[in-house]
């Protein structure tokens, strides 16, 4: 794309980007630190993901700040509208995605006298989550809506994940009820990155509207490939 | 074709191409615009939004070397048949100026005039009525009906454009061509009158041609983007300025160009 007549526009676009892909980098290290933390019971590491949460948090600060002189100055159109848009809700999701990854670390504090074990589903529900995380900043960084849109659909396996991560605690907790308080821990932990999983399924769909300026929020997935591909009106 | 409205249309244009001598100012333009909407016509200097804009009410008749070709019409009548009464034309069609160009008359003069030396008013009440009307209409009257015998070059910048808006819908026209009407007019003076466009709209059917692209956006219901005398993209505004199908309007609009 052609550089804007103002330098300095393009330059505040572009940093805002950058800060962008930096809180997602942040976010992405706390849900890794935080499962580490889990699985190695290291509750120094949970720490360190709690305390690291107040970085994400000033990003967010910071970007909202951008976004918020940008509109008022430059007065962005098309495009650069659909950019500055899609970053605010972006950065929302984004940091209710650090929240969450801050519940994990939490939830290892919590379980510290009783660790937590049989983490197999967890881990792979966790591994899914981390590639749909980093799969939606992808999309972001390169405009890239097909990879958005594979984003949004993998969260169906996410979803699945989860499932399998209940249905395993549940069947622990029947079995041996001492186990509850653990299995609650586990529960919530699950559920924790399901969340995070519709974070980026979110960014993922705001990838899309910034790129082709459609919403395919709340649409199945064939309707948004129809709009993406142009063979389907907005207001069908 | 870039135009992407379909329908019945106050004001059409069919494969227009516009010469001024060797120069072609208009290639290939088909548009409708909409009865009691405002269509926007925007693009950088020299992209024959202006010249098109003149062509609805042959303004361009009597410019030297112009050699039009394709159609112009009004209600689906040809704007250039030789039967065409230019006079009339122009009372349907009123156009408002970049600069105020009030009359060096009174006030009420401004307004009464055309509907005088054209005898639509049989007398001093009528005409009375129409001034006020069309001053009322134009959001002027309650700051000029004091003082309607003075000059109307002794008002401000923004109340001489309002009193040419007053004097174009005197005639009742269908359609108020404007061309950048705010451009010599302050902030306050421009909302005033990017407002009055909006009450207008209900009676009239407008189009503007205007620099300022924040203004297209809000004022009008459909947006014409022209670069070097094509129509790259015409589309209702909203979609023009949130998602336009074309790069070079996108460029345009944000800010990319050249």
């Amino acid at each position: 794309m052609a550089q804007h007549t103002y330098k300095r526009y393009d330059e505040e676009l572009g940093t805002l980007k950058e800060r962008v892909l930096s809180m997602g980098g942040l976010v992405e290290s706390a849900i890794r630190r935080s499962m580490k933390a889990l699985n190695q019971f290291d509750v120094e590491k949970a720490r360190k993901v709690i305390s690291r949460d107040k970085a994400i948090n000033a990003l967010e600060v910071e970007i909202d700040e951008m976004t918020r002189t940008l509109l008022a100055l430059r007065q962005p159109a098309a495009g650069d509208l659909r950019f500055i848009i899609s970053t605010i809700k972006i950065v929302t999701d984004l940091e209710r995605a650090g929240d969450l990854a801050e519940g994990i670390a939490e939830a290892v504090l919590q379980s510290q006298d009783h660790p937590l074990t049989h983490l197999d589903s967890m881990n792979s529900l966790s591994d899914a989550v981390c590639l749909q995380v980093s799969a939606s900043l992808d999309a972001f960084a390169r405009g890239d809506v097909e990879a958005a849109l594979a984003c949004v659909e993998s969260d169906k396996r996410v979803n699945k994940l989860f499932k399998s991560v209940q249905r395993e605690t549940l069947s622990y907790m029947i079995e041996d009820p001492r186990q509850i308080t653990t299995g609650i821990i586990t529960m919530n932990i699950g559920r924790y990155l399901e969340r995070i999983g519709d974070h980026a399924a979110n960014i993922s769909e705001m990838v899309v509207y910034m790129v082709k300026g459609h919403d395919i929020r709340h649409v199945d997935h064939e309707t948004a490939a129809a709009l993406i591909k142009g063979t389907l009106a907005d207001d069908e | 074709m870039a135009n992407k409205q379909t329908g019945n249309f106050k004001l059409e244009t069919r494969n227009v191409e516009l010469w001024y001598n060797k120069f072609q100012a208009l290639k290939g333009i088909s548009l409708g615009i909409r009865e009691h909407h405002v269509t926007a016509f925007i693009g950088p200097s020299g992209c024959g939004k202006s010249t098109l804009l003149r062509c609805f009410n042959r303004m361009n008749d009597r410019v030297d070397d112009c050699r039009i070709t394709g159609e112009f019409l009004i209600d689906g009548k040809d704007i250039y048949d030789p039967k065409v009464d230019v006079v009339h034309l122009r009372s349907n069609i009123g156009m408002v100026f970049q600069k105020p160009n009030p009359f060096p008359k009174s006030i009420f003069e401004n307004v009464a005039y055309a509907p005088r030396i054209h005898g639509v008013v049989k007398n001093i009440a009528d005409m009375n009525n129409l001034v006020e009307e069309s001053l009322i209409k134009a959001g002027l009257w309650e700051e000029v009906k004091d003082k309607l015998q003075q000059p109307g070059t002794a008002l401000s910048g923004g109340q001489q454009q309002r009193l040419c808006i007053a004097r174009a819908i005197a005639m009742r026209p269908g359609v108020i061509l404007m061309d950048e009407p705010c451009s010599a007019l302050d902030p306050l003076a421009t909302a005033k009158i990017e407002e009055l466009i909006d009450e207008l709209k209900g009676t009239f059917t407008i189009v503007i041609v205007t620099h300022n692209m924040q203004q297209a956006a809000r004022v009008s219901d459909h947006t014409a983007f022209f670069y070097l005398g094509n129509l790259i993209e015409m589309n209702d505004t909203h979609t023009i300025f949130t998602a336009p199908g074309k790069q070079q309007t996108e460029d345009y609009i944000t800010g990319r160009f050249g």
